[in-house]
């Protein structure tokens, strides 16, 4: 049951195959049988995905319309709320925070009956390329053991590929959602800036954080967006563009599509077994009647620099909220108020988020406002410039999601700018706001590699389109890790 | 730019963390290492170039203002370290 799809496992439900309860009841034991060795899950919720389960079981039985997602179990990242649940964002200083509400995705879940099992590990508040920087434990990959499932989202992949969860959701600063899918074999999409309400997501880099979920394959991908998509007052860089239904894009053909090779992504640094399995994914598209077209995206070499600075110095003010204060870990021994919030900090961020925080402080401090940040918002300028004048000429821009396929435990955790350079192909994506998706394109050794595609502003369709073109010809996503 | 001890003491202090010996001289090279690197960003001609502090459209977004319950005050200071008669207890901040 555990390598089914959330659409196969719908319509063994619809079909009474099978019922809520029996789907949770595997699930959780799917998580137990392998959980130990992988690491997703920080915590779950067995009580209330059974109650929930039941409830859909009831409604089922009643006779009454239910949603597609209504009765499955998924689980998801543990910055985002959910009420009643921790949430730590695998930090000590949000260690015993139990979530006051719901964000606004896990209320459209929610409204939609998904039974919730539990919330992921990941990097400590998002910061991270390997998941190692959790204050709790550390992900596996499924594909291997002895290494990393990417990050930040690591968690929400490595559940999705070993299936112990049907869907999850995860957030992307950075490459969050994309470089775990690619490293873990599934399908992870973080769309539009705006496109989904940040409401209940601990706030990283409030510029280019965005929610997205991790499924098995595209057409599920569809399904979930569906849910989660769409305009919430309590957010207000959510946007007021229509929610389509994407599940319009799917079993499209994609003859006369134009797709861009960015020439700036395919240079030094890329691995030569990806760049062949990138080049191979192109001749599929190829085959299917798209139109290929080299691209120029000079801009790119400067991407990583431009997000080192602003998600930082973001980062660095909104973690100022950490205070040991109003809520979090408060230090025991300290001589006055101020000495609380530094021992507090100190004692309950680990060695990333300090770092960041550090990096933040100095870009935004005076004397080198202007040299760093403010630079670094003037090229983010001309790298939204280069992605908007690229869309003229390309529906798709195709690139690979990261330059090497997942790394050995430790290969990277001393060397923060190696490790940085995991995010090389993402970060450009959310410095332009433009939505893309990470898609499995093949294997180097037994490991996964992932293709990615980047859209127009709120064209989550057209990749959608593209990369269920993909997968229908391709089997690529049918390969599951032996756990 | 290259970043010294007295510096990260100073990015320190303003960002409330603190560190030993070891991780100031660890800080500082590794904060060297990330500036050498963003460094880059000095070739890019940016003259009469705006800024972008969002992705896209930075518009006002503005609501009715409507009164709405808040937060119910006893659940959200469960989450507090230390709590009295309704308030969150702080150390004295008045000499």
């Amino acid at each position: 049951m555990h390598t089914k799809t959330l659409h196969e496992v719908k319509e063994l439900i619809n079909k009474k195959e099978i019922s809520c309860v029996e789907l949770t009841k595997s699930t959780f034991d799917r998580i137990s049988k392998v959980d130990d060795k992988i690491g997703a899950y920080l915590q779950l919720d067995e009580e209330g995905a059974l109650k929930k389960a039941r409830e859909v079981d009831e409604k089922i039985q009643r006779g009454e319309e239910t949603s597609f997602l209504a009765g499955i179990p998924m689980a998801i990242k543990d910055n985002i709320c959910v009420e009643g649940l921790k949430t730590t964002c695998a930090s000590k200083i949000l260690e015993n925070f139990v979530a006051p509400y719901d964000a606004h995705v896990t209320k459209k879940l929610k409204e939609n009956d998904a039974v919730i099992i539990g919330k992921l590990n990941m990097d400590e508040f998002a910061m991270g390329s390997s998941s190692e920087n959790s204050a709790f434990k550390k992900v596996k990959n499924p594909f291997d053991l002895e290494r990393v499932p990417g990050g930040s989202s690591g968690g929400s992949a490595a559940a999705v590929a070993a299936g112990e969860a049907y869907y999850t959701l995860g957030s992307d600063t950075g490459g969050s959602i994309r470089q775990p899918a690619s490293l873990c074999g599934v399908v992870g999409l973080k769309p539009t800036y705006g496109r989904i309400s940040r409401y209940g997501l601990v706030a990283f880099a409030s510029s280019l954080d965005q929610i997205g979920p991790f499924t098995k394959d595209v057409e599920d991908c569809a399904h979930v967006l569906n849910v989660i998509a769409g305009h919430d007052s309590m957010d207000s860089t959510s946007a007021k563009v229509e929610v389509e239904d994407y599940t319009k894009y799917l079993n499209q053909d994609i003859k006369g599509m134009k797709i861009g090779i960015p020439k700036e992504y395919f240079a030094e640094g890329l691995n030569p077994e990806i760049r062949g399995i990138i080049e191979n994914g192109i001749e599929v598209l190829k085959k299917l009647g798209a139109e290929i077209k080299e691209i120029s995206l000079p801009m790119s070499k400067y991407a990583l620099a431009v997000y080192y600075i602003l998600a930082s110095s973001e980062a660095s003010s909104n973690l100022a909220r950490f205070d040991g204060i109003r809520y979090g870990f408060r230090a025991e021994d300290f001589e006055d108020v101020v000495d609380l919030y530094v021992k507090s900090r100190s004692q309950g961020f680990g060695d990333e988020v300090k770092r960041r925080i550090m990096l933040g402080t100095y870009a935004l401090s005076a004397g080198y406002y202007d040299a760093y940040y403010k630079k670094a918002l003037k090229v983010r300028t001309l790298i939204i410039q280069e992605y908007k004048k690229a869309f003229e000429e390309v529906d798709v821009i195709l690139t690979p999601t990261s330059p090497t396929v997942a790394f050995k435990l430790g290969e990277k955790s001393n060397n923060p700018l190696e490790m940085y350079l995991s995010d090389i192909y993402t970060v450009p994506i959310n410095i332009a706001g433009v939505p893309a998706i990470s898609i499995p394109a093949g294997f180097v050794d037994g490991l996964p590699v992932g293709m990615q595609l980047i859209g127009d502003y709120f064209k989550e369709g057209t990749l959608l389109k593209v990369s269920h073109a993909f997968e229908r010809e391709t089997e690529f996503t049918k390969v599951k890790p032996s756990i | 730019m290259s970043v010294t001890i007295k510096d990260v003491e100073y990015v320190a202090k303003l960002a409330r963390l603190e560190f030993n010996e070891e991780e100031k001289q660890k800080f500082t090279e590794e904060l060297n290492n990330i500036l050498g690197y963003v460094e880059m960003l000095q070739e890019v001609d940016t003259d009469g170039v705006e800024i972008s502090i969002g992705a896209y459209r930075v518009v006002n977004a503005l609501r009715e203002d409507e009164v709405k319950p808040s937060f119910d005050r006893e659940k959200m200071l469960q989450n507090a370290p230390d709590s009295q008669d309704g308030y969150v207890k702080v150390p004295k901040v008045i000499e």
